[in-house]
């Protein structure tokens, strides 16, 4: 693994209507790595996802990628540029079959759309999903809705991929089933990812970096084991509990 | 190319395509005049609503207006026949960019300006009144009073003047729906037609994909304004007479609509479907009341409301998916 950063968010904000939902976050990804964004409900992790994915513009700040700057791009450039995301909230192209859907990613880099259905067919294998290709996407049960938002972002070919959240309402089996997934993919095809995740069993197994968002601001940054154990992040999490 | 447009269709489907071909290039000789007039209506309102179809049940952008295309069109080819003495088939060129140039307005403002939805389908309503408007009060073209082309001579067909008898239009307007046909399942079955379908379904996920939203829908409404213009120059030459009042009128725009939405948004042999049960249905509907004895003028009216009526309730995707299904003709025909 080089030590390289890939992404480089450095000083990110971003305010709605007075709300500060990110402040100053900061935090790099190295080419070939895996790193975690964790923090409590309302941390700001989405929001700054969604401003390295295009959504919105940061206030300040500056979002650089593969030493470009990306930041104010669409999200369609932004893919363009290498990063592939998923959404936290699943938004399947519902009367599409699953292998349509991630036919839809794949076009990004084929040309034809027999190339990127064969393409499409092998990421579906990849996941696990092969024998679902023919159903609508919006038969298919939440976990699968799951996998085939990563299939579809993963078939537009990334650099980085962003997941928001894709282990959740996932059983520990399915859960473990996705680490190996991602591990796979960033052993075998140096893909780099960013993912947004509550479930620390999966955060655990696969990060070697982690950054804890709390009201928008990055209060802890490092490997995991460390980071666990870190008191303002145990305060962060047990406080928020200690309040209900 | 033409392997793509037959992949994954049963071969059923390709043969009952064919035979309802043959059906059509064969009813003139069967049916009188008034059948063909007939037949004429339901093609021309089976190739519009495939015009139509591409906007709204392709890339998911409900049009309203579309009388805006048919009335431009028809004006810009019988203007320049009349003015100018240029014939259709060089006029419908001219239409088709007039037409093609208006959507292109109308997308620039409301896509740019993240107008969505039921605002999208009120700014199309809008653009074809106050194009009505416009044109009462367009004198070159006799505003209100009416614009009127030489009436056509039946006993002579001059195919290039577009000037004949009513078989000849039905012979023409029957090439023109199919080839719209086969265009619309190229176009639904490339990379076009998968990104309109994103774009329809989800269009945050669509663009995170890469696809350039914007573009994507621009084009469809491009292609469906463009489509729908050749209508128009059809319209304008088969019926000889343009009014504002009627051409652009909303009555028009939902007319258009009613086919596609019975038979089916977004398949492609929907619209078609919707054009034979709707304006067939209804004649036949009135041939056997005026049989039975009862004349009821509202009659059609009254059919179109209850067919409108039991397809939301029963079959909210029209009649053809389901229809397709029980004949096992594949899912995107």
């Amino acid at each position: 693994m080089s030590t390289a950063p890939l992404l480089t968010v450095a000083g990110i904000s971003k305010s709605f209507r007075g709300l500060r939902a990110v402040d100053q976050a900061s935090l790099t990804v190295p080419q070939g790595g895996i790193v975690s964004l964790i923090g409590p409900n309302g941390a700001g992790k989405t929001t700054c996802f969604n401003m390295i994915a295009g959504v919105f513009r940061p206030d300040e700040g500056s979002i650089s990628f593969a030493g470009k700057n990306i930041g104010g791009l669409r999200p369609d450039q932004i893919c363009h540029a290498g990063i592939g995301r998923t959404f936290q909230i699943v938004k399947p192209f519902k009367d599409l079959t699953a292998l349509e859907n991630v036919i839809v990613g794949a076009l990004r880099t084929e040309r034809s759309t027999r190339a990127a259905k064969k393409k499409a067919e092998g990421v579906l294998d990849q996941l696990g999903m092969l024998d679902k290709r023919d159903q609508p996407a919006g038969q298919l049960t939440l976990p699968e809705r799951k996998r085939l938002e990563v299939a579809r972002a993963l078939a537009t070919d990334p650099k980085l991929l962003l997941l928001d959240e894709v282990m959740a309402g996932l059983r520990p089996t399915e859960t473990d089933q996705m680490v190996t997934v991602f591990r796979e993919l960033n052993r075998k095809q140096g893909l780099t990812i960013l993912l947004i995740e509550h479930v620390m069993r999966a955060v655990m197994a696969l990060s070697q970096h982690v950054v804890v968002l709390h009201h928008g601001q990055v209060i802890a940054d490092g490997a995991p084991e460390q980071v666990v154990r870190d008191p303002s992040v145990l305060e962060c999490y047990l406080g928020e509990e200690a309040d209900i | 190319m033409i392997a793509r447009l037959i992949e994954g269709v049963p071969r059923r489907a390709l043969i009952l395509l064919g035979l309802l071909l043959v059906a059509l290039l064969a009813a003139p000789l069967l049916v009188g005049d008034y059948g063909l007039s007939v037949l004429i209506l339901v093609l021309y309102f089976a190739y519009t609503g495939q015009a139509w179809n591409v906007m709204m049940g392709f890339a998911g952008q409900l049009s309203l207006g579309h009388s805006l295309y048919v009335g431009l069109a028809a004006y810009t080819a019988a203007a320049l026949y009349v003015h100018f003495g240029i014939g259709p088939w060089l006029g419908v060129w001219i239409a088709i960019v007039i037409s093609m140039a208006a959507g292109l307005v109308i997308g620039f403002l409301a896509f740019r300006f993240g107008i969505g939805g039921v605002y999208f389908a009120l700014l199309t309503i809008a653009f074809a009144e106050f194009t009505r408007v416009g044109f009462d009060h367009f004198t070159w073209v006799n505003g209100s009073g009416g614009f009127f082309l030489p009436v056509a001579q039946y006993s002579v067909n001059d195919a290039l003047n577009l000037r004949g008898s009513p078989t000849m239009f039905y012979y023409i307007l029957l090439a023109i729906t199919a080839l719209a046909f086969v265009f619309c399942r190229w176009l639904l079955t490339g990379r076009i037609g998968y990104y309109w379908l994103a774009i329809r379904e989800e269009p945050e996920a669509a663009q995170t994909l890469g696809i350039n939203v914007f573009r994507y829908k621009m084009i469809a409404v491009a292609i469906s304004a463009g489509m729908t213009a050749l209508s128009g120059v059809f319209f304008a030459f088969y019926y000889n007479n343009l009014f504002p009042e009627q051409i652009f009128s909303m009555n028009r725009s939902i007319e258009l609509i009613l086919g596609p939405i019975i038979g089916g948004v977004g398949s492609l042999f929907g619209p078609i479907l919707g054009a034979f049960v709707l304006t067939a249905l209804a004649e036949v509907l009135n041939d056997v009341m005026v049989a039975l004895g009862y004349e009821l003028p509202g009659i059609k009216l009254v059919f179109y409301g209850l067919c409108l009526l039991a397809v939301v309730m029963y079959l909210p995707n029209g009649i053809w998916p389901p229809l397709r299904k029980w004949l096992g003709l594949g899912e995107r025909l």
